[in-house]
């Protein structure tokens, strides 16, 4: 029987490793990724589930091992009866310690790509999250928020494909997330707070635009829709809205800011 | 309770009340100032609790296998009004109250609260905790939290559902969700009850522990489920403050509108929120700054128990005592330097991220240390697999997983896609679930002997054990996937995204084994309950084991040791080569003539 739970120990690394092997062909892994940044997050999660599967691996195959050779029952060997080992402490302690650091500094750029290096570009729309919908506005032919040639939308996200997009981010409520899968964008929404958000996409594509943060009981339908097209079906998209806004005499400009 | 004098006493009940045997049953078993009565008191009304949480959980994994469909049975009697299924109000409401549940009335309470108590006079060589009527109050200023929170399901809103971080202005305005009337400030109320009765025991331990040890008990002679308790007490002393300032902070917002979390200008439900000035991020500052040590919080404990039961069946001396100890200690001393980590994409300074970033992938370093320890502890050992080592094994097993999946989102820009996904919800599923309760489970089948006399039964124990097992891990390993394919947490219909729509088959496969997770627990109580009464009676030391608790009788009487024990060694002394037997106990004094020699060479071990 001891045998036993020691192959119940073995099935946790094998599985384990299975069921990521698995997954990708299956279909249950990262989404599509149409971002000009999004490789260097997938990068850095392969690099460090390869380094985590790996101590996975080794330290769970130990596990299983040392269970299956001292078992009480068949290991006939007096029991090594020692305190632990200074050496051994240090190189167990040194080794991980310069494998850890060196995690931190290799992704710190993706991380200033993401989210501190803002492109120099004009803001494209200002997204503001309510509940429980996303408000999107766009400055208009005059290039400038806050005339009366502002183009309102309602979950409806429209960028040009390949260039950088910069949108700005507020919470007219309660918090939110900014979240695009595809994107590999994921950023909070706070009241009383513009955040700056960028990407550039290079697929032209419907996608999800998820509130990643709980808003409220609505939260789960609070469901944007990101286009992204050329850089002509955009300015014609853009064109045809404010058209159809100037033709119901809407502008309701109820947020004076 | 009035009385100075100790009640438990035959003598000093008999004086007190010859003909009131009501009084001195009270006395004796509810308002009982004995530490392993207090400890059994929270270990039974924890246990309840995490029944009540795990019902929460398995409502939660319902919906997202069968969305918007009516639950049987119990659907009809708690929402036949919606056609038997749960409203995403509901919905909200059950992940916060699940997590609420676990946490605060679970996990903080069993491990401080029940096992804290039961052990640390008794291995330590105490008669009794440093200040027993504190201790005391403790337990019962957990029923004000336990009423509070019970009442907040009924009140008009139901109970609180703005998540169990309660971020404002969500918690905060009263408009922004039905649960956030009533029920959001009895939560607040119920979680500063919490707080006092932690901080009470937090005191009580420290003073315990450094002013009450037997003779020679040096800190380094401690075992290690002390040393857990120790250094979990100082995190309560230091963080908790924070966190019960923030609370009364979130309860003047909600009362009287004080404003601190609230910024100018808000619109909630087309109406404007008179209060402004403040910064939701505050809370998260303040929250986090109690609540990631309370994750260290939740685990060091664990940790300790599992480094004692593990040394116990390998009967081998634990591998590295002292690099143990600084471990514990470096996770509590980085743990308060790590809470923005919860905060990558919360709109602080990313550059203040990329800091919080660096010290948190550094706390693996000790975690990694502690596991390295664990498992060179069981190589050349003579391994025992009986239930409190299966579980103990399994946390190792469990915590590496738990520990290796907080690196992805430590790294911020992995952070950007896995924040907020189920990823996460794997990851503290990994270290709560199957490091914390594996843990638990491995110190009641562990000390269960020694708190009633009886032993469990080894049988249904192993059975219980392998279906946890299995069930836990097609539970949670699963979740891992969802994460990376980005399934959101929190979300009533995740289904609603074409980006999810694939996800929905996993997801029924996970409730399936959380289902079958929830059931096999009842193996447990039964085997709990019924070996209470029936089990067959053990001895003092019935594991062979070192530590002073095993000196005691079992179950030890009021006062616990029949003379005052003298420690001569550390608590690891398994298969010592200067005694035939396989344990050395800490109590046993060396043999004539060379006891002062195998003095020192036990204190050079230690």
């Amino acid at each position: 029987m001891n045998k036993f739970w020691c192959l119940l120990f073995l099935a946790v690394p094998v599985l384990g490793v299975a069921a990521f092997a698995w997954a990708p062909g299956a279909g249950y892994w990262l989404p599509r990724d149409i971002s000009d940044h999004g490789w260097q997050i997938d990068h850095l999660f392969y690099f460090v589930l390869t380094l985590t599967g790996a101590v996975f691996v080794a330290t769970e195959l130990a596990l299983f091992w040392f269970a299956w050779k001292y078992d009480g029952r068949t290991n006939m060997q007096p029991v090594r009866f020692t305190h632990g080992s200074h050496d051994v402490e240090v190189l167990w302690t040194l080794a991980p310690a310069a494998t850890l650091v060196f995690i931190a500094i290799y992704q710190m750029n993706a991380w200033a790509d993401v989210k501190m290096r803002q492109p120099d570009v004009p803001v494209l729309a200002e997204v503001t999250a309510r509940q429980f919908e996303w408000r999107i506005r766009y400055p208009g032919a005059d290039g400038r928020f806050d005339t009366l040639d502002d183009v309102h939308v309602v979950n409806d996200l429209h960028v040009p494909v390949d260039r950088d997009i910069l949108i700005t981010l507020k919470s007219q409520d309660v918090l939110h997330s900014f979240f695009l899968p595809n994107l590999r964008i994921k950023q909070d929404a706070v009241p009383g707070m513009k955040i700056p958000v960028w990407f550039r996409a290079r697929d032209v594509g419907e996608f999800d635009l998820v509130c990643a943060e709980l808003c409220g009981w609505g939260h789960y339908k609070m469901k944007g829709r990101l286009t992204v097209q050329s850089a002509s079906a955009f300015q014609q998209w853009l064109a045809e809205t404010a058209a159809a806004q100037e033709a119901t005499q809407e502008p309701e400009v109820e947020e004076s800011e | 309770m009035s009385s100075p004098a100790v009640p438990h006493t035959h003598a000093g009940a008999a004086a007190a009340a010859p003909a009131m045997p009501v009084a001195k049953f009270l006395a004796t078993y509810v308002f009982s100032r004995d530490h392993k009565v207090i400890g059994l008191q929270f270990l039974f009304s924890t246990l309840l609790w995490f029944i009540v949480g795990g019902l929460l959980a398995l409502a939660v994994r319902w919906q997202l296998a069968f969305p918007w469909q009516g639950m049987p049975i119990v659907g009809r009697l708690l929402f036949s009004a919606e056609g038997n299924q749960i409203s995403p109000e509901f919905y909200t409401m059950l992940f916060t109250m699940h997590a609420t549940v676990m946490i605060f009335f679970v996990i903080i309470p069993i491990l401080a609260g029940a096992f804290g108590n039961f052990l640390i006079p008794l291995m330590i060589g105490a008669d009794d905790m440093a200040f027993p009527t504190l201790n005391m109050l403790s337990y019962w200023v957990m029923w004000p939290a336990f009423v509070l929170m019970t009442i907040s399901f009924f009140v008009p809103g139901g109970a609180s559902a703005a998540g169990w971080t309660g971020y404002p202005p969500l918690s905060v305005a009263h408009g922004a969700a039905p649960a956030s009337q009533a029920g959001q400030t009895l939560w607040v109320l119920a979680l500063v009850f919490v707080g006092i009765s932690s901080m009470m025991g937090s005191v009580n331990y420290m003073t315990t522990i450094i002013q009450m040890r037997a003779p020679g008990m040096t800190m380094f002679r401690l075992p290690m489920t002390i040393w857990g308790m120790f250094i979990t007490a100082v995190l309560q002393a230091f963080a908790l403050p924070v966190l019960t300032a923030a609370l009364f902070m979130q309860l003047l917002d909600r009362t009287v509108r004080t404003g601190f979390f609230i910024p100018e200008g808000l619109v909630i439900n087309n109406e404007g929120v008179a209060a402004g000035g403040g910064q939701p991020l505050l809370w998260q500052h303040l929250f986090w700054f109690y609540s990631h040590p309370a994750v260290y919080i939740m685990i060091l404990p664990a940790m300790g128990m599992v480094s004692d039961i593990i040394s116990c069946f390998a009967r081998k001396p634990l591998f590295g005592y002292k690099p143990m100890v600084y471990s514990i200690c470096g996770i509590a001393g980085l743990g308060f330097i790590v809470w923005g980590h919860h905060m990558f994409m919360s709109g602080m300074n990313p550059a203040l991220g990329a800091m919080f970033m660096v010290s948190t992938i550094m706390i693996a370093l000790p975690s990694a240390v502690k596991t390295f320890n664990w498992l060179a502890t069981l190589w050349g050992g003579k391994i025992q697999f009986t239930t409190p080592m299966l579980f103990a094994m399994s946390f190792v097993s469990m915590f590496i997983i738990g520990g290796l999946s907080g690196i992805f989102m430590a790294a911020t820009p992995i952070d950007i896609f896995i924040h907020d996904t189920y990823f996460i919800v794997a990851h503290i599923h990994y270290v709560l679930f199957g490091g914390t309760a594996f843990g638990v489970f491995g110190g009641i089948y562990f000390w269960f002997p020694k708190m009633f006399g009886r032993m469990m039964n080894e049988f249904w124990g192993k059975v219980h054990f392998l279906l946890s097992f299995i069930f836990f891990n097609g539970t949670f390993f699963t979740m891992h996937l969802l994460g990376a394919g980005g399934f959101p947490r929190r979300l009533a219909d995740p289904y609603h995204y074409a980006t999810f729509r694939h996800l929905l088959g996993m997801n029924q496969f996970i409730t399936y084994c959380a289902l079958g997770m929830g059931a096999v627990q009842i193996i447990f109580a039964i085997n709990l309950f019924y070996s209470i009464f029936r089990g067959p009676r053990c001895g003092r030391n019935p594991w062979h084991a070192n530590s002073l608790e095993w000196l005691a009788p079992s179950p030890p009487g009021h006062g616990n040791f029949d003379v005052q024990p003298v420690v001569y060694r550390g608590p690891y002394e398994y298969s010592s080569p200067e005694t035939t037997e396989d344990y050395y106990p800490q109590w046993q004094p060396p043999p004539a003539g060379q006891g002062e020699a195998s003095h020192a060479q036990a204190q050079q071990h230690a």
